[in-house]
């Protein structure tokens, strides 16, 4: 029995090691700002649950378990903040590609809420809904 | 079973030596500050990652407290370098 949750330990660190490759590969490959951090945030919330589980599996210890729901919440805590204002620093200082962008929501409801958004650094893509009603 | 588990371990070691390689390409490499912010958080996951597999692979809890201050303080770096983009844009 020891040995079979021993292996199901190292599955998951294995798991989580893959979901850190796929970020990285996504990483390097992908083309701007948002889409890379589309890629970078699975390892921070999904791989560290992953990693953090295959951990307290394989050492199966009351301490490693609570150490390990402490260090999950705080990851889960802490990593939407980071997120959230890289984005907002990318979209205010339009260090992203706007030839990507489907639809600019964010961009709309700025426009429908009185701000000018014509010294951004768009080409194709500024002041959308001009002839809107 | 211990062979199945030092390969499994050994496999994923050597996963996140790749992408901890691809991490630090893309951080040399990328064009603006916010590509080598988004590395760096990266970084520290493939980090995390990696002292976790250590543990599993001694059986030793001690690098627990490890990820723990990791995963308490591995946003800061972002976060302040964030602030300081957004305020220079102004």
């Amino acid at each position: 029995m020891t040995a079979v949750w021993d292996l199901l330990g190292a599955t998951l660190v294995l798991l989580g090691a893959f979901l850190c490759l796929a970020a990285a590969v996504g990483l390097y490959r992908f083309p701007d700002v948002l889409n890379r951090m589309h890629a970078a945030t699975k390892p921070q919330t999904l791989g560290l649950l992953v990693v953090v589980t295959g951990l307290a599996v394989s050492l199966r210890t009351w301490a490693a378990l609570s150490t390990m729901l402490l260090i999950v919440a705080l990851q889960l805590a802490t990593s939407p903040v980071s997120a959230h204002l890289v984005g907002r620093a990318a979209y205010r200082s339009g260090q992203y590609r706007r030839d990507l962008v489907d639809h600019d929501d964010l961009a709309d409801d700025l426009t429908a809420a009185g701000f000018d958004l014509t010294d951004q650094a768009g080409d194709d893509h500024v002041g959308p809904d001009t002839d809107a009603g | 079973m211990t062979l199945a588990i030092s390969i499994l371990l050994a496999v994923g070691g050597v996963m996140l030596t790749v992408a901890a390689l691809l991490t630090v390409t893309r951080m040399a490499r990328g064009p603006g500050p916010l590509d080598r912010i988004v590395a760096a958080d990266v970084l520290v996951a493939v980090l995390v990652a990696g002292i976790a597999l250590e543990a599993v692979w001694s059986h030793r809890p001690t690098s627990l407290l490890v990820l723990l201050v990791l995963s308490l303080l591995g946003f800061t770096g972002s976060v302040s370098v964030a602030r300081l983009l957004a305020r220079e844009k102004r």
